[in-house]
């Protein structure tokens, strides 16, 4: 047996102090998630569990997966959730863990959490309605409909503003993504410019330029933009909804470019997800969001960092 | 150096001036790109910028040598350093030291970091022995509040130490927090 070097044990009392400090935190997360299935079991929502682990995934290029024996661990639930829909379920919900690769940072780590629902005969705009009642329902039962994170105050009053990707870049960025689309132009700005504009109002970020589509249908007579809105609170981009696309050739296009961009920058080698497209024709028209939790309980919780809402971040474990 | 690769701390070149970086934040929209906001201070003029950099940028490396050396004296605002084996002497400006040189004393022994012929970073031990010039007395009924007092040092730092020491006491500072660690007077 060797003895604990004192540098270790130290090591060893800091994360039993860390732990101890972030105590109350987990107590939130555990109350959040209590009522958020409350919340969806309400509304007539069956929960699901889909794959970890997988073999293929939606090809997005700057979304970087985890490769798990030939196959590869979840980034997002979504194709799974989706070929349920297909098959004729109605209403599901999802708390999933996700895995991405190389994203670590105050608000990322490479191990998360998402909630996902998906609703029959809805579009974006009611699953933002639904995060509106959620979040509001969430927070009222502990905290009142004002918040403060980090020093903001923040009004979760409803209805949240609602804007247009067109008008906010116009307004906070002087530049129109909708008429001139530029992908890295628009990340920069949405995260310097943009997201500090709606300080400490909740919002809802509409149409996003038709280039960023993903698996979002375009918005009916007016195809240059996307039925894809963005929730932020308190400069936390908390959730991302989707009148979700029933196209499978529109979505096979969309992921071959996908496909070949990965392919030309990255050098990595990404596939088609088969049985997707397949199961694609089936969907009923729906909406469907993911919303991250950690990010939630961050800002239910007022915390700064990630760290401070998983009991083992990724440089811990 | 790819810009994944950096840490608070790397060091990397923009137009051939090497900078530190001070602070690191990770941001990325969900589905858009990984960007890295950096804190950078210029290590020539000790000047702050913030940049931002994308998933798959690459920075220059810098390129340095270090070498162990010894403080001499201090000229001005500049502070002499002689390399231990070549016996060279080096002027190293007090942006370069930092709050180091509220610790260090002459003839301690320092690792300078040099980007050409200019030196670029000084590291002082991490431990040094300092003798307390000024501290008040404290009064006899103070017993749990007012336990730490300032004190000033030979150097000019001033550090919290324990009521029970004296002007004229040594003491121990940890130079990374600039924090009292223990008395040492008698123990020599």
């Amino acid at each position: 047996m060797w003895n604990a070097s004192p540098a270790r044990s130290n090591k060893m009392a800091d994360e039993r102090q860390q732990l101890i400090r972030k105590k109350a935190n987990l107590e939130r997360r555990a109350l959040i998630y209590e009522l958020t299935r409350a919340f969806f079991r309400r509304e007539g929502f069956l929960e699901v569990e889909t794959p970890v682990r997988m073999p293929e995934l939606a090809p997005e290029q700057y979304i970087k997966p985890f490769a798990s024996e030939g196959w590869f661990l979840s980034t997002s639930p979504e194709l799974h959730m989706k070929r349920l829909m297909a098959a004729g379920y109605e209403k599901l919900f999802q708390f999933s863990r996700c895995f991405r690769k190389g994203e670590r940072g105050q608000y990322h780590n490479p191990e998360f959490t998402l909630l996902e629902w998906y609703r029959t005969s809805a579009d974006y705009l009611q699953m933002l309605d639904d995060t509106e009642k959620l979040v509001v329902e969430l927070a009222e039962l502990g905290l009142g409909s004002r918040i403060k994170y980090q020093g903001q105050q923040i009004n979760l009053k409803t209805p949240w503003q609602r804007i247009t990707a067109r008008e906010a870049f116009s307004k906070s960025a002087g530049w129109d993504p909708v008429s001139q689309p530029d992908h890295q132009r628009f990340d920069t700005d949405l995260v310097d410019k943009v997201v500090p504009s709606f300080r400490g109002q909740p919002t809802l970020l509409l149409e996003y330029p038709a280039a960023m589509a993903s698996l979002a249908r375009l918005k009916p007579g007016n195809p240059e933009v996307a039925e894809r809105g963005e929730v932020f609170i308190g400069g936390l981009e908390i959730a991302n909804a989707f009148s979700e696309l029933r196209d499978a050739r529109e979505q096979s296009k969309r992921f071959k470019e996908e496909i070949n961009l990965i392919q030309k920058e990255q050098g990595r080698k990404a596939e088609m997800p088969a049985r997707f497209i397949q199961a694609l024709p089936n969907l009923p028209e729906c909406g469907g969001i993911a919303l991250g939790v950690d990010r939630l309980v961050m800002l239910l919780c007022d915390a700064p960092s990630i760290d401070d809402v998983l009991a083992f971040p990724s440089d811990s474990i | 150096m790819e810009i994944e690769d950096v840490r608070k701390g790397t060091k990397f070149l923009i137009n051939a001036v090497p900078y530190r970086i001070e602070d690191a934040e990770f941001v990325k929209p969900g589905k858009g790109q990984a960007l890295y906001k950096l804190k950078l201070r210029n290590l020539f003029d000790n000047s702050v910028v913030n940049r931002t950099y994308r998933s798959g940028d690459k920075v220059d490396d810098v390129r340095t040598d270090t070498y162990k050396g010894q403080y001499l004296y201090k000229e001005g605002d500049q502070y002499v350093i002689m390399d231990s084996a070549t016996f060279e002497q080096h002027y190293v400006n007090q942006e370069a030291l930092g709050d180091k040189r509220f610790f260090i004393k002459e003839g301690d022994p320092v690792t300078v970091t040099m980007f050409g012929d200019r030196p670029l970073e000084i590291e002082i031990p991490t431990f040094v022995e300092l003798k307390v010039i000024k501290s008040a007395l404290t009064a006899r009924t103070s017993t749990i509040t007012a336990q730490y007092k300032p004190a000033e040092l030979e150097t000019g730092a001033s550090v919290d130490v324990p009521a029970f020491i004296n002007e004229g006491d040594t003491i121990k500072v940890d130079t990374r927090t600039g924090t009292y660690v223990e008395r040492v007077t008698g123990k020599k």
